[in-house]
């Protein structure tokens, strides 16, 4: 099957090229195209990768869930490495990966990295017994570029697996900055400013927030964000690891005061559901739709996360000054600054040299850099602090870039990919569904604690 | 269709040559009914219509998509091949090379297990040896066994026999997974053929093999067929065995469908064209064999 480009590649005339290459050296396993093309013209490009050694011949293969068009900035980060080493390096997108890994790493079939987007999953790999735990260089890098707060996620019973990849920033309320500079509307820092505010757009007669937690089998979730979030910031970073590791029950008064806050924005009839109908109508919306009717003046603010950016039709600006932007999910107060996030883990599932040197480098500035340069179009940042926020060209990124390197920021992972999953992308999310459409707070929390594998 | 059988007391000559002349007029008086074709067409019409808004939609540019209903195509028609340009093109998400997978994938998983399901049924239906009935009934048992349980473990079987990355733990899966029905049927089929015929050919000296293949296999191409067409769409439209068994470079249809909406589903609106292009073969299949497919499955399911 050499003849065929096994993963689909950029439109780009340059990109598809190189791309040809790519993909031919690696479906052919172990073709030296790709090192020939560089060896000879980029020598001096060379210098940062000359630590990896020469790699000709050797292949590294990579299986995540991220895929198109995602898959097309990673393939091309990894390019300058395949050039400078000589290794080649396949990449597997597929997005049943959270239960594929699984089964591979059991049946003695795992990919040499995985790209684990969840703490939870991470840990279910490691205890398959199949993973190796990351070399000193790839510790080293992690120590010097991301917090302590990254590596203990990548970290298992006191060992560290996993080097962190990209990020994503999911306290963020969408909004459009035209409506805000009409209306005369500000920013808020405070929670309490945001109630204010949506009071304000309220009593116009219009209803402010817009939402939708429809996803398929994952219906829910937006709502579990919602809660981590108003968990951070009424309870606090602490009691929030104590929630998400069960050392207090789901139903204790914090995390039923959280679910509370949230539903004083969501089950608020005066508050939603702008432009898609009553509070029921955040349940049948779908993720992907739910901050849409910003664009139509329906609605004025949406909780999403950073990825929400692609789901705005072509042609939407996305800036400060654009049609549509986010600002911060506020804190309880103007110095605390929770930061509700997500982000990926690449784990090792062997220690041959070449997989060594891949995942050094893939815990590097450089790479974090080199992923930013491939990603034209942005939607992809890390929390890495060798990332070169000045490089990004697209203004969320850099907004999403700057509250992660923002010290006085408190970096949390979302709590329900943590969780175990029975709770995490189960019990959680169904209950949230239901809750939208009616179910009480303390009925919800009830049930969630009930479900907590014992 | 059946002529209804007159009563025994009435099987004068004259009568008989009667009935089977009014015969059809009957039957076809008692079959048809004004309200049962309107009931026909309404279903007919009821099912087909998804996948007319799907075909309408698949036409439609990406914003229509999005926002409103194929239905308001008909009010504001628009017509693009975008979408199946991007769905078949080699760009981000092409389905080009999986299609060929398809094809790779399905040819042999149909020919493997019905010539060997066909060589099996005949040695359960006309070789008699100890135990065979229970060796027949152990088989169809293993209908039962539901496929899911049996993934990580052979899984691993591959692995340790080297032979993942390859089309081959496909191949093999899809045999094993189609054989047990593809024995039972075509069992039931050969315990139709009446055993004179197959006597007679033995009496002219012919030996199991040449049985098989000048008396048996000509008379069995309707059940082959149907058995044919079976595995043939069951494989096409399989997804859980590509997922498990395939790696990206041998990745069908299926496998390459449910990654085309991207990884959060921002590109949903090219799935009714891939869905359109993936369903295009086993319609083409299955309208131009259909006739064997009713007649072979109820010639070996019905009368066994």
């Amino acid at each position: 099957m050499a003849s065929r480009p096994t993963k689909p590649l950029n439109l780009l005339a340059l990109g598809s090229a190189l791309g040809l290459t790519f993909t031919l050296a690696a479906c052919g396993g172990g073709s030296s195209s790709a090192a020939g093309a560089g060896g000879a013209s980029t020598s001096a490009d060379c210098a940062a990768y000359s630590q990896y050694g020469n790699l000709k011949g050797k292949t590294v293969t990579v299986f995540t869930g991220i895929v198109t068009p995602e898959d097309t900035p990673y393939m091309d980060s990894y390019k300058p490495f395949e050039k400078c080493t000589g290794a080649t390096v396949t990449y597997e997108g597929d997005k049943s990966f959270e239960t594929q890994v699984l089964v591979r790493a059991k049946a003695g079939n795992p990919p040499d990295i995985a790209i684990v987007p969840q703490p939870g999953l991470l840990k279910q790999l490691v205890a398959t017994g199949k993973a190796k735990e990351a070399p000193a260089a790839v510790a080293a890098n992690v120590d010097t570029w991301w917090g302590a707060d990254w590596k203990a996620y990548g970290t298992v019973d006191g060992k560290f697996y996993a080097a962190p990849s990209g990020a994503s920033i999911k306290s963020l309320v969408w909004y459009s900055p035209k409506e805000f500079k009409d209306k005369g509307y500000t920013v808020p820092t405070t929670l309490d400013e945001l109630k204010t505010l949506s009071d304000k757009i309220a009593a116009t007669g219009k209803k402010p927030w817009c939402a939708g937690i429809a996803s398929g089998e994952a219906t829910g979730w937006p709502v579990t964000d919602w809660m981590e979030d108003m968990m951070l910031r009424l309870s606090g970073p602490t009691e929030y690891d104590k929630w998400v590791n069960h050392t207090i029950a789901f139903n204790s008064a914090g995390p039923t005061a959280a679910l509370d806050m949230a539903g004083s924005f969501l089950k608020n009839d005066k508050y939603v559901n702008g432009g898609l109908g009553g509070v029921k109508s955040i349940a049948t919306t779908t993720f992907q739709d739910g901050g849409l009717p910003i664009l139509t003046g329906k609605c004025s603010l949406h909780r999403q996360a950073s990825f929400y950016a692609a789901n705005f039709p072509a042609g939407t600006k996305v800036a400060e000054d654009g049609d549509v932007f986010a600002f911060y999910l506020p804190g309880k107060d103007v110095t605390s600054k929770p930061l509700l996030g997500g982000g990926e883990f690449n784990l090792a599932f062997s220690d041959r040299p070449e997989v060594k040197a891949f995942q050094t480098y893939l815990s590097t500035d450089t790479w974090a850099n080199n992923k930013v340069a491939s990603s034209p179009n942005g939607g992809w940042i890390s929390a890495n602090k060798g990332l070169d926020v000045s490089k990004l060209n697209n203004p969320i990124d850099k907004l999403a870039a700057g509250l992660l390197q923002d010290k006085s920021a408190v970096f949390r992972f979302d709590g329900s990919d943590q969780m175990p999953a029975a709770i995490g992308s189960n019990a959680f999310w169904k209950q949230s569904t239901s809750w939208i459409t009616g179910q009480s707070t303390k009925e919800t929390v009830d049930k969630i604690e009930a479900a907590w594998p014992k | 269709m059946t002529t209804t059988t007159p009563p025994a007391s009435e099987l004068t000559p004259g009568s008989t040559i009667e009935a089977l002349v009014q015969a059809p007029a009957k039957a076809r008086e008692r079959l048809t009914s004004r309200w049962a074709s309107l009931a026909a067409v309404f279903i007919a019409v009821l099912w087909t219509l998804p996948t007319f808004g799907l075909a309408v939609s698949s036409l439609r540019p990406e914003l229509a998509i999005k926002t409103t209903g194929w239905w308001t195509f008909f009010s504001n028609p628009q017509v693009t091949l975008d979408n199946y340009r991007a769905v078949l093109g080699n760009g981000s998400g092409g389905l080009g090379g999986n299609f060929i997978n398809s094809f790779v994938i399905v040819i042999p998983s149909v020919v493997i297990p019905i010539s060997l399901a066909a060589l099996a049924a005949y040695t359960f239906a006309w070789i008699e040896f100890r135990g065979r009935n229970l060796l027949f009934i152990v088989i169809f048992a293993l209908q039962i066994v539901p496929i899911q349980v049996t993934l990580i473990p052979l899984l691993s079987l591959y692995v340790t026999a080297h032979l993942d990355g390859t089309f081959w733990p496909i191949w093999l899966s899809h045999s094993i997974f189609g054989l047990p029905l593809a024995i039972f049927l075509l069992h039931n089929f050969m315990r139709e053929i009446p055993r004179e015929l197959i006597e007679a050919a033995r009496m002219d000296g012919a030996g199991h093999v040449q049985i098989f293949f000048r008396v048996l296999l000509p008379l069995l191409t309707p059940a082959l067929a149907a058995i044919g067409i079976f595995q043939f769409l069951w494989v096409w439209n399989d997804l859980l065995v590509a997922l498990t068994f395939a790696g990206q470079p041998t990745a069908p249809m299926t496998a390459a469908l449910s990654a085309l909406s991207g990884t959060r589903g921002t590109a949903w609106h090219l799935l009714s064209a891939g869905a359109f292009v993936a369903i295009i073969v086993p319609v083409a299949v299955f309208l131009s064999l259909q006739r064997y497919f009713v007649r072979g499955l109820l010639a070996g399911g019905l009368k066994g």
